[in-house]
């Protein structure tokens, strides 16, 4: 175990720094300058080299890239070009919004996909099963954007439900924080939704295939029994990856949501912050971000490790 | 023999007739309109701008005046190919990828191939696709590369897994006895073996890759005017869509019921080819 | 009995005047969205409109201001002499005035804030505004007197741009961040991404603000900005990104739409340079192509009025000049000709992310097709723009809207983006700064209008209207655009 543990461990840390230069130099190359971006069309270039000296852009690449590399071992992500705020401060503000979306819509997709899912299953080849996974088909079809915008449309604009965009703060209540928070929630969640389903009563549906789910039949439990006392539990861990890889997507992939509903979450930030040429943010973001999923995927690769030997010795 | 009974089941299948039809309908929709349109997309006519559908425009009109029908049926094309060319890039390199580190299960290439494929898929996909277009500018092109990065380890662990099982299969044994080097096995045994799989999950990456060119076009990403594409005209319709819901609600249908036919025609070739499946049926 | 009426009186007095504290507590604040977020506050260091439109004579004043209507008058500076041969200023300051931060303002704040600004390490965007200043000297805390090195017609205006306002030294640290100014309101806070809070200043020196405080928010998506004003989740949204939308705001008596002007010239620029646009006739044949109504319809939805040339309708000295470029197809084509590209040929349009721009430039390509003319449609955004376009001079044409007032000076300079380069016009433009007299001011400019809507140098589109969607019940908000600026200080709400 240990020298599997080292041989990942290696692994992670070549990953890392891999994915730290990819992102850096492929960030660097784009043509634009956070200087003149923010002094516009009338700025003499004098002005655009002071600032540039200002920012600490007139310093090679390389040298940049080592003192963010190195800062950032140092828990130091820089500090914002346009904004003159430390990268940190702008994450973590953030990330009080999109880290909140993303399980709200996690928990939403799971909480609507675990009832579809076994329900389907139980009722496999009925009218049931036939209805939702018809269903499911279409949730995974429809662009969640164009799922948005028609939700702004009926409930926002017409009926005034909810508003139409935009996030109080926490500060101003929980449950107001949680309302603005509903619609982007719901676009989010509803193709999740409709691909867990689909992996919950398939996996469900393997389950029941297996040998110990006949003994259970053997012994004279119902279908329906067999399903709840024995698949489920079994039927869990695939579902729980794709929770997982979903959750990891969710905080990334939310931008175009975030956009919809105005909402200051980390992919906008992301998003503004390339028009704006405000590279360093872009990195260190975008570095945060692969770094978690490189690091969860490690921690899973362990622990599936601990728990089946065999994964062990094959690699 | 065999061909025929192959035909009358996919026939059977539910999913695969209706699926199949869907997406046949929007590809013929796509080669129509390289020889007609019943209008042509890139002349305006602004006098007749924001039409509801109606005889002559079937699908009414956009804020422009062209013809929404004629943009959809353009529209169809673009997004047919670029999903396409990117599940062919995905194909492409993935596909060779995943033979290789089969074949060198458990040596460096393996990890090498393997730890670079999770590598890319740590990347957040929208953000890479506005960096692409960011660094070499909008356009089609940049569009396929965007989509067509990210199913490159699609294919090469789909592929790298099911090879994997072969290669402890007897006939694989019996080829290498036989002399056959490992390129050349992998090409002749293991890629025909595999070909089903790999035919599902096209199919699947391309119902993906025509979502996402929606999305990157929505964003302003994709194929650049006058060329529609559908995600752009949801990008149009979007502000108009209080008063002229159609503009936003026709190319929606359209993206859905593409993929839609695609998922489902997906379905029903899984459930035709991979024998798994079939076997845990009957 | 008696007793019970008096309680009754006091209870309804009581609650008359309660229910008139409630009213004005609710219509005491104000929330105004914008399309675009500030980067950061200090307007003497940016480029972006976005930060004068929520810090202009909110927070941060100068000498001389602009007013709604577009003219200058004073501001921290109660009144000027200008000497004989018009480079000296003399400005007498208000008396009295504070900053935020409870220091005073007197003459020294405006020299360090002038040598600030064109300082050799300034990062001031607009730089050239302070080029003409030889010294600033304190003359007494209330007295500044400003000598130039050649007199310049525009200096008072110059001074009014948020970029010229008056800033406080010990201030400039943390100015992005906490800007400390003058003016009506204070800072209060930022939610990066979301809003930002001023609120009245209790210590102004000219007349208090009558809101006691306003909220800026930030709604770049058009759809979101439609669905935040109809769900009445903003108060007013200036420079509403969607002219479409309109009608049915309009329509609906909640609210008022009200439409003004902007400095914004929009046009089809085109690199003088780059064959075969650098050939007069082509050029010309271009301007025949286009027809401006349709752009302002399918573009505008019918938001904006044609120009001729290079210059703001609303200003006196507008001479309008359309009729040397009006919509003739069969014109163009015979120019065209007449040039040697009776086949047409191709060039690049090159579009930046403002939907006038990008829909502006579909309906160009298609009508400019009509004639022959090719274009390759590329959409970049800003960063690219500036970098490719205004940089790079990689372009054949593009289309902008020059937002900056009086700035037709821009065709003066030959190393410009376009590249127009005409010794009269550079010689005309020298005389016209040069000069001060008014009524001699005026016929210059007409002049000049003339000679680039007579070269054809640009595409003259139309010029940008502004338009602001609002609660019924404001009052006071500006109408024009004359610079950047939500000038809130005489925002109320009626009953």
């Amino acid at each position: 175990m240990l020298r599997y543990t080292l041989k990942r461990a290696l692994s992670l840390i070549i990953s890392l720094a891999v994915a730290s230069l990819v992102i850096f130099f492929v960030i660097e190359v784009a043509p634009g300058d956070p200087a003149s971006y923010m002094l516009g069309i009338n700025a003499q270039p004098d002005t655009i080299a002071a600032l540039r000296t200002e920012l600490g852009l007139d310093v090679s690449k390389t040298q940049r890239y080592l003192n963010w590399v190195g800062g950032m071992l140092h828990g130091d992500f820089g500090t914002s070009y346009t904004y003159r705020t430390p990268i940190s401060e702008m994450v973590a503000d953030r990330m009080w919004v999109s880290l909140p979306l993303a399980a709200f819509a996690l928990v939403l997709s799971t909480v609507i996909a675990f009832p579809a899912g076994i329900y389907a299953a139980s009722r496999r080849g009925k009218a049931g099963d036939v209805v939702l996974m018809g269903a499911t088909q279409l949730g995974v079809a429809i662009p969640n954007f164009w799922f948005a915008m028609m939700m702004v449309l009926i409930f926002a604009i017409n009926l005034r439900w909810f508003s139409a965009g935009g996030f109080p703060g926490w500060d101003e209540g929980f449950w107001l924080g949680i309302k603005s928070l509903t619609l982007p929630a719901i676009s989010l969640a509803l193709p999740q939704a409709a691909i867990l389903a689909r992996v919950m009563r398939s996996s469900l549906l393997d389950m029941l295939g297996e040998d110990f789910m006949r003994s259970a039949r053997a012994k004279g439990l119902s279908r329906r029994q067999a399903l709840w006392r024995h698949a489920l539990r079994n039927a869990l861990i695939p579902v729980l990856t794709i929770i997982g890889l979903q959750f990891s997507f969710l905080l990334a992939g939310g931008i175009i949501i975030e956009q919809v509903f105005f909402l200051p979450g980390l992919g906008r930030l992301v998003f503004q912050s390339i028009s704006q040429r405000d590279l360093i943010v872009v990195e260190s973001v975008v570095m945060l971000l692969v770094f978690s999923v490189i690091v969860v995927n490690f921690a899973v690769d362990l622990a599936y490790a601990a728990v089946d030997p065999r994964l062990r010795s094959r690699s | 023999m065999e061909r025929t009974s192959a035909i009358v089941t996919a026939l059977r299948s539910r999913n695969f007739v209706i699926g199949g039809a869907l997406s046949l309908i929007f590809v013929f929709l796509a080669l129509l309109s390289f020889i007609w349109t019943p209008y042509d997309v890139t002349t305006l006519d602004i006098a007749h701008k924001l039409q509801r559908p109606n005889l002559s425009h079937w699908f009414g009109t956009d804020h422009f005046g062209r013809d929404i029908f004629s943009m959809i049926m353009v529209g169809a094309r673009t997004s047919i190919a670029v999903a396409l060319l990117a599940v062919g890039m995905g194909m492409g390199l993935g596909i060779p990828l995943g033979l290789a580190a089969a074949a060198s299960q458990g040596r460096w290439l393996d990890e090498f191939i393997m730890r670079g494929n999770d590598l890319i898929f740590a990347f957040p996909s929208l953000v890479i696709a506005i960096l692409i277009t960011a660094v070499f500018g909008a356009s089609a092109v940049n569009a396929i590369v965007a989509i067509g990065i990210f199913n490159i380890p699609v294919f090469a662990r789909v592929t790298r897994g099911a090879a994997l099982s072969l290669w402890s299969r007897e006939f694989i044994l019996a080829a290498r006895v036989a002399g056959k080097n490992t390129a050349r096995i992998s090409l002749e045994h293991i890629l025909p073996n595999v070909a089903n799989l790999l035919i599902v999950q096209g199919t699947i990456q391309f119902s993906l890759g025509i979502l996402a060119e929606a999305g990157l076009s929505y964003v302003g990403l994709g194929a650049q005017p006058p060329t529609p594409s559908w995600g752009r005209m949801l990008a149009d319709a979007q502000t108009m869509v209080s008063f002229a819901p159609h503009l936003a609600l026709i190319p929606g249908m359209a993206i859905i019921l593409t993929v839609l036919g695609l998922n489902l025609m997906g379905d029903g070739l899984r459930d035709l080819l991979d024998p798994r499946i079939r076997n845990a049926r009957s | 009995m008696s007793n019970f009426k008096t309680k009754l009186a006091v209870a309804s007095v009581a609650a008359l005047i309660s229910g008139l504290g409630v009213a004005n507590a609710a219509n005491s604040d104000l929330t105004l969205a914008m399309q675009l977020e500030p980067p950061h506050l200090d307007p003497t260091s940016a480029a972006a409109g976005a930060i004068d439109s929520v810090v202009y004579s909110n927070i941060f004043e100068g000498l001389t201001r602009f007013m709604a209507d577009g003219s200058v008058v004073p501001g921290l500076a109660a009144s000027w002499n200008i000497s004989g041969d018009g480079l000296t200023y003399t400005f007498s300051l208000q008396d009295g005035v504070k900053f935020h931060d409870g220091t005073g303002m007197d003459a020294s704040d405006v020299a360090f804030s002038l040598d600030r600004a064109r300082a050799e390490e300034s990062t001031n965007a607009q730089k050239a505004l302070f080029a003409g200043i030889a010294d600033v000297a304190v003359v007494d805390p209330l007295t500044v007197k400003i000598t130039l090195s050649e007199p310049n017609g525009s200096f008072l205006f110059n001074l009014a741009w948020g970029d010229a306002v008056i800033v406080a030294p010990e201030s400039i640290k943390n100015i992005k961040t906490n800007p400390v100014g003058t003016g009506a309101f204070t800072f209060v806070d930022w939610v990066q991404g979301d809003k930002i809070e001023i609120a009245r200043n209790p210590d102004y020196w000219g007349e208090p603000a009558k809101l006691e405080s306003a909220t800026f928010k930030f709604i770049s998506d058009p759809t979101a900005a439609f669905a935040a004003v109809m769900a009445e989740d903003v108060d007013a949204f200036a420079g509403f990104p969607a002219p479409e939308n309109l009608p049915q705001f309009a329509a609906d008596p909640r609210f008022q739409v009200i439409v003004g002007s902007t400095e914004g010239e929009t046009i089809l620029s085109t690199n003088n340079k780059m064959p075969p646009l650098d050939n007069v006739k082509v050029r010309q044949a271009i301007a025949h192509a286009i027809d401006r109504q349709a752009i302002i319809d399918g573009a505008m939805f019918g938001l904006g009025t044609p120009i001729g040339t290079h210059f703001a309708p609303h200003n006196p000295a507008y001479v309008d000049l359309t009729g040397n470029s009006n919509y003739d197809p069969a014109k163009a084509k015979a120019l065209l000709a007449e040039a040697g590209f009776a086949d047409g040929f191709t060039t690049t349009l090159k579009l930046p992310p403002p939907s006038y721009a990008r829909r502006g430039g579909e309906i160009i390509a298609a009508q400019l097709r009509a004639v022959g003319i090719k274009t390759e449609i590329s959409n970049l955004e800003w960063a690219q723009w500036l970098e490719q376009v205004f940089r790079g001079k990689d372009f054949g044409l593009t289309i902008v809207s020059h937002t900056e007032p009086m700035d037709i000076g821009i065709y003066a300079r030959p190393e410009y983006y376009f590249q127009y380069d005409n010794p009269d016009f550079q010689a005309l433009m020298k005389t016209l700064n040069a000069t001060t007299d008014a009524g001699e001011r005026t016929k210059l400019l007409q002049k000049a209008q003339t000679i680039i809507s007579e070269d054809y140098v640009n595409g003259y589109l139309f010029e940008l209207a502004y338009p602001t969607v609002a609660n019924a019940k404001i009052v006071g908000l500006w109408e024009n655009a004359p610079t950047q600026a939500n000038d809130l200080t005489a925002v109320y709400w009626k009953d």
